[in-house]
């Protein structure tokens, strides 16, 4: 029998680990697409029911959009600083990337405020049970990313703790704060996705339109 | 992942060692002592049943809401709980390391926080027993609206705990999967090729793949269906009278939870069969001493199986209704299913064709799947046509079926499983004695449940019904054969404590089993200890030059070469053409790349024969 190297080979750390997470993420955006899809679709079916009555979606929900929009750019900025070998900026984007999202949480929560003052309650019609199931299921899964991020703060922070890349010169080595930045992007841009998709939906896809596309109208 | 970072979280107590354990091995354990105990109680469940459908009215307790309660649990329990646990928790978290030569699972923390997650499932579905009006009777389907409608039993907090026990279920299942994965993708060792994995590997990660994309439809169903028992929003819920009084809901529709459920439901049937399709491949060819018959076509028949799964959903549901265009194209896509499923069958028989078979326990098992799965695919042919299907669908034909080809087909698979790597993960040998009354117990025991009632099914005898009497149409001989049936369903019941009896004595007094008892060629036989000890392979990682079906190649010292066996040693897996032709060329450049093939390996099987 023969043996292999007793280098790491295997993700464990350094960038095996940041591969093997990354992967993980991929997987995770795929189950979670999955799940989103499969939202819409339950959607735009219940839409052909004859007590269908649109809900108009509240200002609320612009601004929560706004906040995830400015929340993916800050992470994009913030894994493009960290590439960049500028630490101390990118922890700056991190944070606005992660204010933006629990911003974006508030708002939500306050745009269901708004509409339960309306008497608008998800058993009221069906349109406003999947808004508030459709927003619920996006809002946990920021929660979930901010976890995300969270986890990845304090690695920044130690990034940025440390002696600059410029002053290291060739000695600098990208800590494992860059890849956790990256892959925080990639769920933020995710969640902004899956959160246009959905505000589309709720917003403009009229039964008409989808029983033009099933051929049932 | 690395050495370094396996030692970081070596079990240093009792605590870490057994129950907060992050190591695969003992994580699989877990898995699998939960979900066969939570298979215990779906079998009694399943021998209630009997004796009301054998002997009716002679057990009072067992009265009509109660039979139903035990139908709805024992359907969930034997599919979600005890199936798909056993395949991916425990032969996943078992095997997929030690295949591929990994030292865990890329994510070990995660991995243990799927285990109790998935117990937490199981407590809270158990709890269902003891909540008012007791666990839900809708049926293992839980079809709105009697879902949850007054009159059915456990409408209350039956359904409720059913509900959030499979969102917590997949819960786990979705961690579980992330990790199986992306180890698989990742975390194999020098020369491990995804075409050198063995079959067993390949079914459970291409299952897997199939879990993750189709539990979340089950995660949509559940909720929305919790949403409407508790909110009173009307997803699924139509407006009706119910027991006399109008309900709240309106407009709900029923069919799209029918569309939701069974575009889960039928990959689901895939996530418990593809498994058992690796597993035995693997059973056969080692039990057989010979190399698996079509590896690549093995292979891409259970990637094509995976994704055709999911375009036949609604095969389950023809008498529900819809557009005949549709009917006819989920019949027909339900027919081409069976091309790859059958291309499987051809190759395991012409593994076993002239081979070297050692009729074991867990090539019995082996064989008993073949003859189950032949059986209960062909039954699909029937029901897979709409024609045949409509007067068929309520009776006792689909009961056989569903039986045959996913609960008693992947069940013989387990227990192959279980007998096969016993020795692996314990040390040990199961008693070959009562391992072979298990076995034709068993074997013989669900023929004589199942093929009967084959016939009472066109007889018209209905299934789901609490009571068959007063029905002119079921003659005497129908309740004869069904008082039968009980009595072989309670003795093979009976026999499956044998089974369990035989784990927990051989796990201590067992025959010693060394290193290798089966002369196996795969990777996992291979470890420095046996059972392994935690990081598996001790501080080096194994290198594979091969597959793991080099059995009885000419020449070879023994009847079986390992997978991490020097290149010198030969039995390489067949090569693509064009490969060959280059290393015929004798290029230089002998190199081992990770996850790579060693083409020196290709250029000493092809100049040098097999030695």
């Amino acid at each position: 029998m023969t043996a292999g190297s007793a280098l790491p080979l295997q993700p464990g750390a350094g960038p095996a680990r940041a591969q093997a997470v990354g992967i993980g993420l991929w997987v995770f955006i795929g189950v979670a697409s999955a799940l989103f899809s499969l939202l819409l679709l339950a959607f735009a079916l219940r839409m052909n029911g004859s007590d269908w009555a649109p809900v108009a979606m509240p200002w609320q929900s612009w601004l929560a959009t706004a906040s995830l929009v400015a929340g993916s750019l800050a992470l994009q900025a913030a894994a493009r600083a960290a590439e960049a070998a500028r630490p101390v900026q990118a922890l700056h984007w991190l944070l606005v990337g992660g204010a933006c999202a629990a911003l974006f949480i508030g708002l939500q929560s306050w745009a269901w405020q708004a509409l339960q003052a309306a008497h608008v309650l998800p058993a009221a019609n069906p349109a406003a049970g999947f808004f508030y199931l459709l927003t619920a299921m996006h809002g946990l899964h920021v929660i979930g990313g901010l976890a995300g991020w969270a986890v990845t703060v304090p690695a920044a922070r130690r990034e940025a703790d440390r002696p600059s890349a410029a002053s290291l010169g060739r000695l600098y080595q990208p800590a494992s704060a860059t890849w956790r930045i990256r892959l925080c992007a990639r769920y933020w841009h995710f969640l902004l996705a899956v959160w246009l998709l959905l505000f589309g939906a709720m917003g403009w896809l009229s039964p008409d339109f989808v029983r033009l596309v099933c051929g049932t109208r | 992942m690395s050495y370094v970072a396996a030692a970081a979280h070596e079990p240093r107590s009792f605590w870490t060692r057994y129950v907060w354990s992050q190591d695969h091995k003992v994580i699989a354990v877990q898995y699998a002592c939960t979900a066969i105990a939570v298979g215990l109680v779906g079998l009694l469940l399943s021998n209630l049943m009997r004796l009301q459908l054998g002997f009716p009215g002679r057990f009072e307790f067992i009265n009509a809401e109660r039979y139903y309660q035990f139908v709805t649990m024992h359907g969930m329990i034997m599919v979600i709980y005890l199936l798909t646990a056993l395949f991916l928790g425990g032969f996943g978290n078992y095997l997929i390391p030690l295949m591929v030569g990994a030292r865990d699972m890329v994510f070990p923390y995660l991995n243990m926080l799927s285990f109790w997650v998935y117990l937490l499932s199981v407590i809270v579905l158990m709890a269902g027993f003891f909540v008012p009006g007791g666990p839900t009777g809708a049926g293992w389907t839980l079809y709105p609206p009697q879902a949850v409608l007054p009159g059915t039993p456990g409408s209350g907090a039956g359904i409720v705990t059913m509900l959030v026990s499979l969102a917590i279920f997949i819960v786990a299942t979705t961690m579980g999967g992330l990790n199986y994965v992306t180890t698989v993708l990742q975390a194999r060792c020098q020369g491990m090729t995804l075409l050198r994995m063995p079959l067993a590997v390949w079914g459970i990660f291409t299952a897997t793949v199939l879990a993750l994309l189709a539990f979340p439809a089950l995660f949509v169903s559940a909720v929305m269906m919790m949403l409407d028992k508790t909110l009173g929003t009307s997803f699924f819920m139509p407006s009706l009278v119910s027991l006399g009084r109008l309900s709240a809901h309106k407009g709900g529709n029923p069919l799209l939870f029918q569309h939701l459920f069974w575009f889960f439901g039928h990959p689901e049937v895939y996530i418990v069969a593809l498994p058992a399709f690796g597993i035995v491949s693997d059973l056969i060819s080692v039990h057989a001493r010979k190399a698996i018959f079509g590896y690549r076509t093995m292979v891409w028949a259970i990637v094509i199986i995976g994704g055709l799964s999911f375009v036949v959903w609604a095969h389950h549901m023809f008498v529900s209704g819809m557009n005949p265009y549709f009917g006819f194209f989920f019949a027909t896509s339900t027919l081409i299913i069976a091309v790859p499923t059958a291309i499987k069958v051809y190759n395991w028989l012409l593994t076993l064709w002239r081979g070297d078979i050692h009729l074991t326990v867990p090539m019995l098992f082996a064989l008993a799947f073949l003859c189950t799965f032949v059986i209960g695919g062909l039954t699909g042919l029937f029901l897979g046509n709409v024609s045949v299907d409509i007067p068929l669908s309520g009776t006792y034909f689909v009961v056989a079926h569903f039986h045959m080809v996913m609960g008693v087909a992947p069940l013989l698979v387990v227990f192959g499983g279980i007998y096969h790597w016993f020795p692996k993960i314990t040390g040990r040998m199961l008693d070959d004695r009562l391992g072979q009354l298990h076995f034709w117990v068993t074997f013989l025991g669900t023929y004589l449940i199942y093929f009967p009632m084959h016939y009472l099914g066109v007889l018209g005898m209905p299934r789901r019904y609490y009571e068959h009497a007063g029905y002119q149409f079921i003659p005497p001989s129908a309740h004869a054969l069904n008082e039968f049936i009980s009595v072989v369903a309670l003795t093979v019941g009976a026999m499956q404590l044998v089974f369990v009896v035989n784990l927990a004595w051989s796990a201590v007094r067992g025959r010693p089993a060394g290193a290798n008892p089966w002369r196996a060629a795969s990777l996992e036989w291979f470890t420095p200890q046996s059972p392994p000890a935690h990081g598996n392979w001790g501080p080096r990682l194994p290198v594979v030059y091969r597959w793991a079906y080099a059995y009885s190649v000419p020449g070879a010292p023994q009847d079986f070469i390992p997978q991490n066996a020097p290149p010198d040693a030969g039995g390489f897996e067949p090569g693509p053409e064009p490969l060959a032709q280059r290393d015929r060329a004798g290029k230089p450049g002998v190199r081992i790349r990770q996850g790579g093939r060693p083409r020196h390996a290709y250029r000493r099987a092809r100049h040098g024969g097999s030695r």
